[in-house]
């Protein structure tokens, strides 16, 4: 039954939560807001919130100074990739994981999520060594190896949620059919999976696309990413805010405008399939 | 052709014997039903002959040839689901057809045959929509329709109307039958509820911890069951159960009686007792009778019955209607 809630307390909620809203948004406004302002004005005490001069010289200034649009294509390239990779693997894992599980899968399932748990940095000396004496430095295959390694245990966690969902009788009622292995993953598996399939591929390119951590300190140049590419704008030789800004928000618009059409996968994406 | 022979089949889970012993020979067009509490290894047992479970030891010889190493689909056998398990993303059309599809037949030939099984189950109307805007019965008769096109062996049915309300459940139940009647196929029904079990089995098999108990006619079972527990489970009401001096008096550990074989007497008769409780059906009144040494005894009376809880009631058992047991609860079938 639904609660009875008086016009005036609707009211105050309501503002509560744009309010709460609000302050969780406004960083990235205001970072977009300081990617129009001259370097000057970015500075100024107190902030100028609407009314300095609009320009978009930062912009230019930007994609003067680095090439865009190669950070753009190497996020890319490291994001779907290392995820495309991930659910090569973890299709398969979480298959056998929902529909034939043994003593211990619960266990193997924590404790996947658990190498999660390790503060990256604990692993950054080791894992730099073995990328220098490889020659992965700075190499494309090698960053997607260690995105989709870091990702792995989300993502079988999410497949083995949504596959966990899909009744095994109907799987069955397929094997009596006569349907074979492939057959049943293609006709009756996949095209029920598809929406779980999705919202994991799209989360995880999100989480890919924005790792920052590996992506910084295994690239120098050719491989770099994104989040490199806005991590040159805070250099030693002073901070440019309103550049930075300007990169900031040229590196999260494909990501946001991605993210925008897909909020409803997304949801579902995050609540790890508890919700139908 | 569809016979099924069990040949000292077992499955174990691990340390966990499911069925230690089975054996069973079901003759080609028989309706067996098999019958059971919850964990009595029904269900995995018509699973091992579907080939969704492999037996630890023992052969499933279907019409002749061994099939216990065989994959489900090679078995020539057609399941019905409890939760019907019907494909959500396909229409009834395929789903009816995707067994046939997945065998490799020409269009026209599945084309064909789907709108027959249609036609025989009612669902010509509803071959375009999805099951989830379908009503219960009929997501079950499109799991049956699944089961027919493909003209198998025999008929598998994992409590198929469990999930159906009651009135839908004795329609589905006569549906069942006549599919029996006019496919003339091999079925084998697995169900917990005894009343199923007697109006659908030419043969009950009643399973008990992994065990077949006793394999017969719905009647034989009624009037000469093997063990206690068999009596108890075939019958609605349960037989009464009378032990000590009273079952000593027949030279047995334990004596049943059916609530229907007593004969009702408000002036004498063998045991006395006063009514409990009275559960009036219209046709029947079953009457919950304390009765002193003999227990706690439901006795059926035919009507409505004039007397009341508190009265004096006497009950006499018919002639040779007594059930006899022994300290191991199988029967005694010598002398009554």
């Amino acid at each position: 039954m639904a609660r009875a809630v008086s016009l005036r307390r609707r009211t105050i909620t309501t503002a509560a939560a744009w309010l709460i809203g609000f302050l969780i948004f406004f960083p990235i406004l205001w970072t977009v807001i300081t990617s129009f302002k001259t370097e000057l004005e970015a500075f100024s005490t107190p902030p100028k919130f609407l009314f300095f001069e609009w320009t978009t010289e930062n912009y230019g200034i930007v994609q003067e100074r680095s090439n865009y649009l190669r950070f753009v294509s190497n996020s890319l390239i490291l994001s779907i990739g290392s995820t495309l990779v991930a659910l090569l693997f973890a299709i398969p894992a979480a298959w056998a994981m929902a529909f034939a599980p043994a003593k211990r899968t619960k266990d193997l399932l924590m404790w996947m999520l658990s190498t999660k748990m390790m503060p990256p940095v604990g692993a950054l000396i080791p894992v730099y060594l073995i990328f220098r004496d490889l020659g992965l430095l700075d190499s494309r295959g090698g960053l997607i190896v260690v995105l989709f390694l870091l990702n792995l245990p989300i993502i079988v966690w999410m497949l083995y949620t949504y596959f966990k969902e899909i009744p095994g009788e109907i799987l069955e009622a397929a094997r009596m059919d006569g349907a074979s292995l492939w057959k049943e993953l293609v006709y009756v598996l996949a095209p029920m999976a598809v929406p779980g399939i999705a919202s994991t591929l799209l989360l995880n390119v999100i989480l890919a696309w924005n790792e920052a951590f590996w992506t910084l300190n295994l690239t120098t140049s050719a491989a770099a990413p994104l989040t490199a590419f806005i991590a040159s704008y805070s250099s030693p030789e002073g901070l440019f805010w309103a550049k930075l800004s300007a990169a900031s928000t040229m590196a999260i618009a494909p990501i946001l405008v991605l993210g925008w059409f897909a909020q409803k996968q997304l949801v579902r994406g995050l609540t790890f399939g508890a919700v139908k | 052709m569809g016979t099924i022979v069990l040949k000292d089949v077992q499955k174990r889970f691990g340390d966990v014997t499911i069925i230690p012993n089975a054996n069973l020979a079901i003759k080609n067009g028989e309706f067996v039903v098999f019958v059971g509490p919850s964990g009595c290894g029904k269900s995995t047992l018509l699973r091992l002959i579907a080939g969704l479970e492999d037996v630890t030891a023992g052969e499933i010889i279907i019409d002749g040839s061994n099939a216990a190493q065989l994959p489900p689909a090679k078995r020539g056998l057609s399941m019905v689901f409890q939760s019907y398990a019907l494909y959500p993303h396909m229409s009834v059309r395929n789903n009816i057809a995707f067994g046939l599809k997945m065998a490799g037949q020409p269009k026209a030939e599945i084309d064909a045959k789907v709108a027959k099984a249609a036609q025989v189950l009612n669902l010509t109307d509803y071959l375009d929509r999805r099951p989830r805007q379908l009503s219960g019965g009929q997501r079950q008769r499109v799991a049956i329709g699944r089961a027919i096109v493909r003209q198998p062996k025999a008929f598998l049915f994992d409590e198929p109307l469990s999930n159906l309300d009651a009135a839908l459940r004795v329609n589905m139940r006569i549906e069942i039958m006549q599919l029996h009647q006019s496919l003339g196929a091999t079925m084998i029904y697995v169900t917990h509820d005894q009343v199923e079990a007697m109006t659908m089995a030419d043969r009950i098999v009643v399973l008990n911890k992994g065990n077949i108990e006793q394999v017969g006619s719905p009647l034989e079972l009624y009037n000469n069951p093997d063990s206690l527990f068999v009596a108890g489970f075939i019958g609605s009401p349960k037989m009464n159960f009378i032990s000590d001096d009273i079952a000593a008096k027949h030279g047995a550990k334990t004596i049943g009686v059916r609530p229907e074989h007593m004969a009702l007497s408000d002036k004498s008769g063998e045991w006395e007792g006063t009514i409990a409780l009275a559960e009036h059906l219209g046709a029947d009144t079953f009457l919950h009778v304390d009765a002193g040494p003999a227990g706690r005894l439901t006795v059926r009376a035919a009507g409505e019955y004039r007397q009341g809880p508190g009265s004096k009631i006497w009950l006499t058992p018919e002639k040779g209607r007594i059930h006899r047991f022994d300290d191991k609860g199988r029967a005694m079938r010598n002398a009554a």
